[in-house]
């Protein structure tokens, strides 16, 4: 009897260890993400006192003299990614309405999976097409072509040397489209069934069902993929740096070269001139990952919603 | 009248759907044109060479990218040492003990962590590890990839622990097996293949990073010897290649672009049958 006890109450201590052990790991992500905003924070100190506000207002950036200034880079950062999302949301809808609504169910799965397939291509090797294939195209085809019928607009005036803020645009979209798809997909196939067949009795035309039930059903969730989006966007760094030229420059052209704030940090960080450089590029970091936050934050905070909602309603 | 607003109607029907078809074969244009590039210039460059030889000086031709082969699976190799058991044992806690503000926190900060830029992974291990260690390492660009793993390998991991029934589980107890040993012997083995193809998944996604391996493994055109010196890593050499004004290099990074390619079809191929043999037994 008293044996059985003893092994009783190592049971229950098993029980406690284990659950004070897989709690520390399951503790370390937030640990992890304190520490990667505490480091990013520390490093950018020296920036921060030393230039203010200044850092995100002026666009001196000059390593020899110890003068940063990051406006360029924001702006190639907010511009490249803004377009990119334009330019992706509507083909992104549209191929998750094709897939959940269109499609027969067959080429529905088969679109999807390819869908999932370009989600997985890293961004190394969409670089590597981006500047061996497409910028070579967009500077012999494509740009001409812009120059000549639309050089009386401001966004396409220049010369076309192909690594251009319109390559990154193009690249970033490419990029982007797989991930707004597939989670606008998921987001489509938790409409409730008995919304669109309703719809559908009262004599409604498919399209007119994805406009009257689907659409406003999705909304936020869609919404909540487009930001995710965004936010995959504006911290993409090796493709854009392959093909957007890296000149810190401002120009309301598309065809001049641009630069953005990872690019910066890709081509620069692993060799610095001085601790001020390090912590400049640092402070930029901070700005990215201080972005990237909000972002994320927004569109987990919208996503969560809907499918809870979802959880709630329909069971 | 009402016959014809009901033509207007099919009319933007035809056309909403037509837009919708142009739509997602525009979305797939793009895949098919670089699986082009990536066969045609990959295959006629790849040769047995390309897999025993590191890569050679300027204005030579021929060399491999086998130093970056290896290094990639040895710091991908390190990565998952930490990655996968940190992420599955989180997942656990979340499963068994997950209710409440605590873990809704934890999910909601492996969410965020995953969405933040890979490149910012490299900059936190850089002040972490490259700067105390006085050098680019190896050791470095694991820790970095590592940090990158970890969220995945948990979501995914407590999605396939969720899916295992609460019956089984309330079955062990009944018997009076201990949680912590239903949770190892009975949950997590249940649930082991969707496990492993969550874990193939991670490894498939942090082999292609190359941004967290800029300033921390840095790269080395020739074979390191220890952890502590710069290690080549296939997506960097691809990187350093592409961007080369070197015909030649181009091949090799198209080459190397094929390798990677071909792994990472291979592992969500593995990924998905392991998933599938689930269902089947």
């Amino acid at each position: 009897m008293e044996e059985r006890l003893d092994t009783y109450a190592k049971k229950g201590n098993g029980d406690a260890i284990f659950r004070v052990i897989t709690l520390l790991f399951a503790f370390s992500i937030i640990v992890i993400l304190l520490i990667m905003t505490g480091e990013m924070v520390i490093e950018s100190l020296p920036a921060l006192r030393k230039f203010g506000w200044g850092f995100i207002t002026g666009s001196d950036w000059d390593a020899v003299q110890g003068n940063f200034a990051a406006l360029p880079y924001l702006y190639g950062s907010v511009v490249s990614s803004i377009l990119a999302i334009l330019l992706a949301t509507p083909l992104s809808v549209g191929t998750a309405l094709f897939i959940t609504e269109l499609a027969p169910h067959k080429v529905g799965t088969v679109t999807a999976s390819l869908v999932e397939l370009l989600a997985a291509i890293p961004s190394v090797i969409y670089g590597l097409w981006g500047i061996l294939v497409m910028t070579p195209w967009l500077q012999s085809t494509v740009e001409p072509f812009l120059i000549k019928r639309f050089g009386f607009l401001p966004f396409f005036r220049g010369a076309p040397y192909g690594v251009s803020m319109l390559a990154a645009v193009f690249i970033l979209m490419i990029m982007i489209i797989p991930i707004i798809t597939s989670i606008a997909k998921e987001v489509l196939l938790a409409v409730p069934q008995s919304q669109k067949e309703a719809a559908v009795a009262l004599g409604a035309t498919r399209w007119e069902m994805i406009r009257i039930a689907v659409l406003p059903y999705g909304r936020s969730g869609i919404l909540g993929a487009v930001i995710l989006g965004l936010g995959r966007a504006i911290g993409e760094t090796m493709a854009v740096t392959m093909v957007i030229g890296n000149t810190p420059q401002i120009s309301l052209s598309l065809l001049s070269p641009a630069y953005t704030m990872p690019s910066v940090i890709a081509n620069e960080f692993a060799e610095t001139a001085g601790k001020l450089h390090a912590s400049a590029l640092m402070e930029i970091g901070l700005i990215l990952l201080f972005v990237t936050l909000v972002i994320n934050f927004l569109a987990r905070l919208l996503l969560w919603s809907v499918t809870r909602r979802w959880k709630g309603g329909v069971a | 009248m009402n016959l014809k607003s009901l033509i207007a109607r099919h009319t933007v029907n035809i056309v909403a759907t037509l837009l919708m078809g142009a739509a997602t074969l525009l979305v797939l244009f793009p895949l098919g044109i670089i699986f082009y590039h990536i066969i045609k210039t990959g295959f006629s460059t790849i040769n047995p060479e390309f897999f025993i030889h590191i890569p050679k000086p300027t204005g030579e031709t021929g060399g491999g990218m086998a130093n970056g082969m290896a290094g990639s699976a040895i710091m991908i190799g390190m990565a998952s040492l930490v990655g996968v058991p940190v992420g599955i044992f989180g997942a656990i806690y979340l499963t068994e003990y997950g209710i409440g503000r605590l873990a809704t926190t934890i999910r909601f900060c492996a969410d965020v962590l995953s969405g933040i830029p890979s490149i910012i992974t490299g900059m936190v291990a850089y002040a972490l590890i490259v700067v105390p260690l006085r050098g680019f390492s190896a050791l470095a660009g694991s820790f970095a990839l590592a940090l990158i793993m970890i969220p995945i390998v948990l979501r995914t991991t407590e999605e396939q622990l969720k899916m295992v029934p609460v019956s089984l589980r309330e079955a062990s107890l009944a018997l009076g097996v201990p949680l912590w040993r239903t949770s190892l012997k009975v949950t997590l083995r249940s649930a082991l293949t969707g496990v492993i193809t969550g874990i193939l998944l991670a490894v498939a996604r942090v082999s292609g990073e190359t941004a967290p391996l800029l300033f921390t493994a840095l790269g080395n055109q020739f074979w390191s010897r220890k952890l502590t010196e710069p290690m080549a890593a296939l997506p960097l050499q691809i990187f350093n290649f592409a961007i080369s004004p070197y015909e030649d290099w181009h091949r090799l990074a198209w080459a190397g672009a094929l390798v990677l390619g071909v792994l990472m079809f291979g592992l969500s191929l593995a990924a998905r049958w392991v998933g599938r043999s689930k269902h089947a037994g």
